[in-house]
């Protein structure tokens, strides 16, 4: 099993999102995370789906998404050939010895504090999985007291020679 | 400008300009406004007595016409009771439309009487479906519903619209051009995909033709014939492509899968090339997967692009209507085999020696009893190759496959993927509707025509002459089967009583039609004719037959197409089984 980063555009229709749910559902493929939002056009939206299949499966899963009537689009996105974020809100206890260092690791990793209390801190943090990740397993030792991840959007890099750009249905 | 009309005479208006002629189904509050504008319309509206019957009679009118089949019925139960015929439409490909009524969408999602959200309980089993909370959105949905039912792989479609929708007043406009920029069908292979098979069927020494239901949607059936006359290769239709070749032909080596032919199933595993014509590899076919035709390699043709690969990794996919692709493949071929063209002698003397040794047949019962298989053998043959059998599910449907005779497309109707019991008597009353001078058979079990019999009444009433053979074996048979072979002849709860209970003759009388019973080989003969000759009522005949008659051959579930038995006596011993 390996991870891949689906890009989807859809129709902004009601019920698109319960279609995709549904077929991934009964069709037994793992989403690791899921993203929607609006793209430049307001009649169409993206989702980015982060899958967890077999190589065979992998066109499987893009074949019958693309099946439904709703689907534009789909193509991998390759990690290498793409910009891939994920967002992060973490509180982590802090007292007035530790309140330093967390906010040193918080430089470190570029995030931010968006709010403080007396025994606590919320840090805001954008990044790959990895980035994530490894903020998360510096701050784990001070104690975190409740977080939240959004699921992963990505978009793929400005065109360059040998990359494959599949244009979207317009 | 034209003066504004109901939601409800816009949805009629938009059936007539999308060629409806015929639709299935009951009326109820919510659909209530559309009942009024079908009182006047063009469109034939036969009144059925329950929802699924409105959604098999649209299924078997569709499979006998090649149109797209209508249904329609009200909010709640109404549409629920229309999900099993939209799953087994679905799954069969087969293209119908069903509209239904919803609550005011005001009371949308607040528990509203008959209120069920079947958008969302039939995404799973529909191809496509609508919410139309607009009235302004009719025409448009309507089009493009009957587009996506009847184009690419055809599939089942909904409709549903609130009820005040219907009622509110717009002015009607019929779409001109459709705009559904994530549907678009491929309907030529590439010209590499079709050189790339040529190259294979020049290079085969044992290739068979594997041909599923897809070659009677694509309406292919005379460029089959020319592509397996030019290949010379043997052909094998599958449960939902009976007709597709004729029988009667000699590169015909029957049907593959759970209860086909030893020569067809065996001509599968030991092909060096299998030719896949509008197939899927459904389990039924290959058996267990991993030891299905472990040497050949795989042209996969299909409509669908996502069938390429689901189950069988392929050589070269050939993605595109039947007809373009072996219209494509045929001069490709011509130009191959003008240097060489196989010699398929010593294949031909293998597939022979397995359809002479193993040919179909069964056992007279030594108790005095019909046996099954003889009455469907004598109804193929009285009735000829130019009626329409259609089946339920169970030993009676793979009886019907085997013993009577296919010549011609759209002359077998059965449910075949869903698997669906009762489906015969309402598929056969919507065939019947679709091709009225056509003598329309239902081949039905004493259990599936329990379930949904009361549209014999809808055929009395409207003039839908249809003739059932009811074999009645007393039993759930094809479960019966199982509990013989796999569970030690416990037969738990497979015991219909049904020579006692209900009397089929005399309920047949009692819905208006004409009731008969045979009990004796001696009359099989003689009550088919006189069923024959009665044209003016829906007839019934119960057929009362050996109970512990067995389809054979078979391919136990589970198992490889290897281990195909003929007969019960020469059965290994099955340790273990899977559904």
């Amino acid at each position: 099993m390996s991870t891949h980063t689906l890009s989807v555009l859809v129709e902004n229709s009601p019920g698109v999102l319960a279609r995709i749910a549904s077929l991934f559902s009964r069709r037994g493929y793992n989403i690791d995370s899921l993203a929607v939002g609006p793209t430049e056009d307001p009649n169409v939206s993206r989702m980015t789906i982060v899958v967890n299949v077999e190589g065979h499966a992998l066109a499987q899963v893009i074949q019958q998404t693309d099946k439904l009537i709703n689907v534009l689009s789909i193509i991998e996105l390759d990690p290498i050939a793409s910009v891939q974020r994920e967002l992060l809100l973490v509180k982590v206890s802090t007292t007035p010895e530790t309140r330093s260092q967390v906010l040193e690791t918080v430089q470190l990793f570029r995030a931010k504090v968006v709010d403080v209390a007396q025994d606590a801190v919320t840090i805001e943090a954008t990044g790959n999985s990895e980035k994530i990740q490894a903020l998360l397993r510096v701050l784990e030792p001070y104690g975190i007291k409740e977080l939240v991840q959004s699921g992963l959007v990505a978009m793929e890099r400005g065109l360059k020679p040998g990359i494959s750009h599949q244009p979207d249905h317009d | 400008m034209s003066a504004k009309i109901t939601g409800a005479q816009s949805l009629v208006k938009s059936l007539e300009s999308a060629g409806v002629d015929v639709m299935f189904g009951i009326p109820g509050g919510a659909i209530l406004p559309a009942y009024d504008p079908i009182f006047d319309s063009s469109i034939r509206h036969i009144l059925v007595r329950h929802e699924q019957g409105a959604g098999h009679a649209a299924t078997g009118y569709a499979q006998a016409t090649g149109r797209v089949g209508v249904c329609i019925a009200t909010s709640g139960p109404g549409a629920t009771n229309l999900v099993t015929p939209l799953a087994d439409a679905q799954m069969d490909s087969v293209p119908i439309v069903a509209i239904t009524g919803q609550v005011a969408a005001a009371a949308i999602g607040t528990d509203a009487f008959q209120e069920a959200d079947i958008r969302g309980i039939t995404m799973p089993v529909t191809k496509h479906n609508f919410l139309i909370t607009d009235p302004r959105d009719i025409p448009r949905a309507i089009a493009e519903a009957f587009h996506i039912a009847g184009t690419g792989r055809p599939g089942s479609v909904l409709v549903d619209i609130a009820k005040d929708a219907l009622i509110n007043l717009v002015d009607y406009e019929w779409p001109t051009s459709l705009s559904l920029p994530g549907y678009n069908p491929i309907m030529d292979p590439t010209p590499e995909s079709v050189r790339d098979a040529a190259a294979l069927i020049a290079e085969s020494k044992s290739p068979v033709l594997y041909v599923g239901g897809g070659m009677i949607k694509s309406n292919a059936s005379a460029e089959l014939m020319k592509l397996a006359e030019l290949t010379g290769a043997p052909v094998v239709t599958t449960l939902m492509a009976l007709g597709s070749f004729p029988d009667s032909h000699p590169q015909h080596l029957g049907m593959p899968g759970m209860h086909g032919t030893v020569a067809a199933v065996t001509a599968l595993q030991k092909a060096d090339l299998l030719i896949t014509l509008g197939a899927r590899f459904d389990d039924r076919v290959t058996g267990k997967l991993s030891s299905f035709a472990p040497n050949a390699k795989i042209i996969h043709a299909d409509i669908d692009p996502a069938e390429i690969g689901k189950n069988r990794i392929v050589d070269v996919a050939l993605v595109g209507d039947l007809k373009a692709t072996i219209n494509a493949l045929l001069p490709a071929l011509q130009a191959k085999f003008k240097n060489s063209k196989p010699d398929l002698t010593a294949w031909w003397a293998l597939c022979n020696s397995w359809r002479n040794k193993y040919p179909l047949g069964f056992d007279e019962p030594t108790d005095g009893s019909v046996s099954p298989q003889y009455v469907i053998q004598r109804l193929g043959q009285i009735v000829g190759p130019d009626a329409i059998y259609v089946a339920g599910v169970g030993q009676h449907q793979m009886w019907s496959s085997q013993f009577v005779q296919y010549e011609k497309p759209r002359t077998w109707i059965n449910s075949g993927g869903l698997g669906t019991m009762g489906f015969a008597v309402p598929a056969a009353m919507g065939a019947k509707v679709g091709a009225p001078d056509t003598v329309v058979w239902a081949i039905d079990g004493d259990g599936c025509f329990q379930m949904t019999n009361q549209e014999l009444v809808t055929c009395a009433l409207n003039n839908i002459p249809i003739k059932v053979a009811i074999i009645n074996n007393e039993s759930l048979g094809m479960v019966r089967q199982w509990q013989t072979l796999f569970y030690n002849q416990r037969y738990s709860n497979t015991d219909l009583h049904s020579k006692r209970i209900p009397d089929f003759a005399k309920l047949a009388e009692a819905m208006g039609c004409v009731g008969l019973r045979c009990e004796s080989k001696e009359d099989v003969d003689r009550v088919i004719n006189e069923a024959m000759a009665i044209n003016d009522r829906p007839v019934v005949v119960d057929f009362s037959v050996h109970r512990d008659a067995m389809v054979w051959p078979m391919v136990a579930a589970g198992t490889s197409n290897d281990d195909i038995v003929v007969a019960k006596s020469m059965a290994p011993i099955w340790d273990s089984q899977e559904l």
